[in-house]
């Protein structure tokens, strides 16, 4: 009964797919003149010594600097504690059952970790060389204190419904945070935030992972139909979103992890076999961060495509992670916080590092011998060994470089990444739709079904300006939370000191 | 010092055997009955996001269905039987857990059911009555 439905509903959405396929070069064109004045807004660059910087890119790093500072460096001092409430150190036994710190890290993670760790990271080293590496963990350790704070004020604003569900997230804290301090405007914000957010998650949580997936699959198995690869993932995307096949979400979920490790794992053994040149490779890092090295736009070129990277990576200040984690049970937001600010730390620190290690060690960054500088493409890239450009292509090159299977494994990896990408960012998108919608069965039917299409029309599409839009509008969600965040800070701060007061007094118990 | 018996509860009909015949010995030293059910948990397992927001919802659930439709039947099937037992539901590893419980009730010995499952899977990952058995710092008795 239900498989029918989903073939009468697949026919349809062919029919009315096959008609816009045609035209999409016209949708595109079209959408390039109503949206290019936004995503040029959102992206505008300003200038830096003579190099162009999105605004966006700055408004992220700077918010992750304010709140290292106002929380007093808290993602070092509180690093410790983090780690222990993530073991279950502090929870109560009784609790057992309900949802632990690690599985809302884990579920946060799945949503971060992915093509931006693999593709995104290539991209700036093959454009900022080794230095960029420097900047991008500088700006994820930053991003730490960010989400710290959102994640805290997810906690501690969200909503909790007579059945027991939960909803939360920046909307809800800029809505009821707002209000609480007497400040107007939270409402605005959070509509604003919501929409974004709603975007967001068909453009850059949907449509750009299905389309790199595709690209991913057809650079291993050769040039196909995108629009076979689009149904394949928005069947499975169907079946688990709305057919409730909950073992596929699992069982990504459960393989997304290990994944993950699996990729830090054959990372840190290429590193081992060439452990003679790993000093090298920190030296390159440290000095292209500082010293010129050839590259387009000197050292301010290597930390733009750094903190860019890291941005784009972690998600720090966006305001997505806080959905996730808000479903947590605790009594205190601010432990949630502490879990949270893990997440830049493993996305950026642990695993793109690993990839810009990859790159340098296995020699894909052409240099000239003599001066030792980069050599430079026609495009104003670096020179890769391999002649590739694009992100995961250089990637693949790198890990190809040690391992002859390892571009089958990444191409596993980067459709399995993407298809736990878009589980979780249709949940955050959902929840934004809900927001604005109200909850109710059919409203969230129609979310998940535009959901699906958006699916196929990423896979089978190139529509640049589409997905540039859902990019830009991806970062536009930072613009209103972070503005939120700065209002909200204090509040977290209070809950912070009460916290750590308690802590050291005893009152909050540690169980093992 | 009164004398306390803990048996392993999952429901099955094995399970049932295995409480009856720990009600039987425990009257016989007039011994406490502590009946447990435990439900298979870890907290370093993988979430949807769906799932997180609706765990507590589930957990609730969960406990009622638990109490209600597995704990109680068989206590009252207990006293029927003229056996007063108490009894309780927790998450965890279900060895670990019954262990656990059996240290802090400070009982004497633990009564489990055979798994009765000879599989490839069950010898080589073991289930709960044989990891029971090695864990477990009191006696445990094993009914066929």
């Amino acid at each position: 009964m239900r498989l029918s439905r989903f073939f009468t509903l697949i026919t349809l959405l062919l029919m009315s797919f096959s008609a816009s396929a045609n035209i999409g070069d016209t949708i595109d064109s079209a959408f390039a003149a109503s949206t290019g004045w936004f995503v040029d807004l959102i992206f505008y660059p300003i200038s830096i010594m003579g190099v162009g910087v999105p605004w966006i890119v700055g408004w992220l790093v700077i918010a992750a600097f304010v709140f290292t500072i106002y929380f007093g460096f808290i993602q070092f001092k509180g690093f410790g504690h983090s780690i222990a409430l993530v073991k279950g150190d502090y929870s109560d036994p009784k609790d057992a059952g309900e949802v632990s710190h690690f599985q809302a890290l884990a579920t946060a993670l799945s949503g971060t970790v992915g093509l931006g760790n693999i593709a995104g990271v290539a991209v700036a080293v093959s454009i900022g060389g080794a230095g960029a590496t420097f900047w991008m963990i500088l700006a994820g350790l930053l991003g730490m204190a960010t989400k710290f704070t959102e994640c805290t004020l997810g906690v501690k604003y969200r909503n909790e419904y007579e059945d027991g569900t939960v909803s939360g997230g920046p909307m809800y804290y800029l809505d009821k945070g707002f209000k609480e301090r007497g400040l107007p405007g939270g409402k605005i914000l959070a509509i604003f935030f919501s929409i974004f957010c709603i975007f967001g998650a068909m453009g850059g949580g949907n449509m750009f992972q299905a389309n790199q997936a595709h690209a991913q699959i057809t650079n291993v198995v050769g040039d196909y139909p995108g629009i076979i690869t689009g149904l394949v993932m928005a069947a499975v995307v169907f079946a688990v979103i709305i057919g409730g096949l909950k073992s596929i979400a699992r069982v990504t979920e459960k393989v997304v992890p290990f994944m993950g490790i699996g990729y830090v794992i054959i990372a840190l053994i290429i590193l081992i076999t060439n452990y003679d040149k790993i000093a090298w490779a920190f030296g390159e890092i440290i000095s292209g961060a500082f010293t010129e090295s050839g590259i387009a736009g000197g050292v301010i070129g290597a930390i733009i495509q750094g903190f860019r990277r890291a941005a784009f990576s972690n998600e720090a200040g966006i305001g997505s992670a806080p959905i996730a984690h808000s479903a947590v049970r605790t009594k205190e937001p601010v432990t949630e916080g502490y879990v949270a600010l893990l997440e830049p730390f493993i996305d950026t620190v642990i695993v793109c590092t690993m990839t810009a290690l990859v790159i340098v060690i296995t020699g894909q960054l052409v240099q000239d011998p003599q001066t030792g500088l980069y050599l430079l493409n026609e495009a104003g890239g670096i020179q890769t060994a391999s002649g590739a450009t694009d992100g995961v292509p250089i990637t693949s090159a790198a890990f190809g470089s040690a391992f002859a299977w390892a571009p089958y494994a990444l191409a596993v990896a980067v459709v399995l990444f993407a298809f736990s990408t878009m589980i979780t960012w249709s949940y955050y998108g959902l929840k934004a739709w809900t927001y604005l919608f109200g909850e109710g069965k059919t409203k969230e039917l129609i979310f998940k079904l535009l959901f699906c299409f958006f699916v196929i029309v990423g896979a089978a599409s190139s529509l640049n300006a589409v997905l540039g839009f859902s990019d830009a509008a991806l970062f536009a969600m930072g613009i209103f939370n972070i503005i939120g965040l700065y209002f909200l800070m204090p509040i977290v701060k209070r809950e912070v000191q009460s916290y750590n007061q308690r802590l050291r007094s005893g009152e909050i118990k540690k169980y093992k | 010092m009164s004398v306390t018996y803990l048996v392993a509860y999952d429901g099955s009909d094995s399970a049932k055997r295995a409480a009856e015949f720990a009600a039987k010995q425990a009257k016989l030293s007039a011994a406490e009955l502590h009946i447990v059910h435990v439900l298979e948990w870890s907290p370093y397992s993988f979430l949807t996001p769906d799932e997180l927001a609706e765990r507590h919802k589930r957990r609730t659930q969960e406990l009622e269905r638990a109490n209600n439709h597995i704990l109680k039947p068989l206590l009252d099937k207990l006293e029927e039987s003229g056996y007063t037992a108490t009894g309780e539901v927790q998450y965890g590893n279900p060895a670990k857990m019954l262990s656990q419980i059996a240290d802090e009730k400070q009982a004497d010995m633990i009564f489990a059911a055979r798994s009765g499952d000879s599989s490839f899977a069950s010898m080589m990952l073991g289930n709960v009555s044989s990891t029971l058995v090695q864990i477990a710092t009191v006696p445990v008795t094993i009914v066929p």
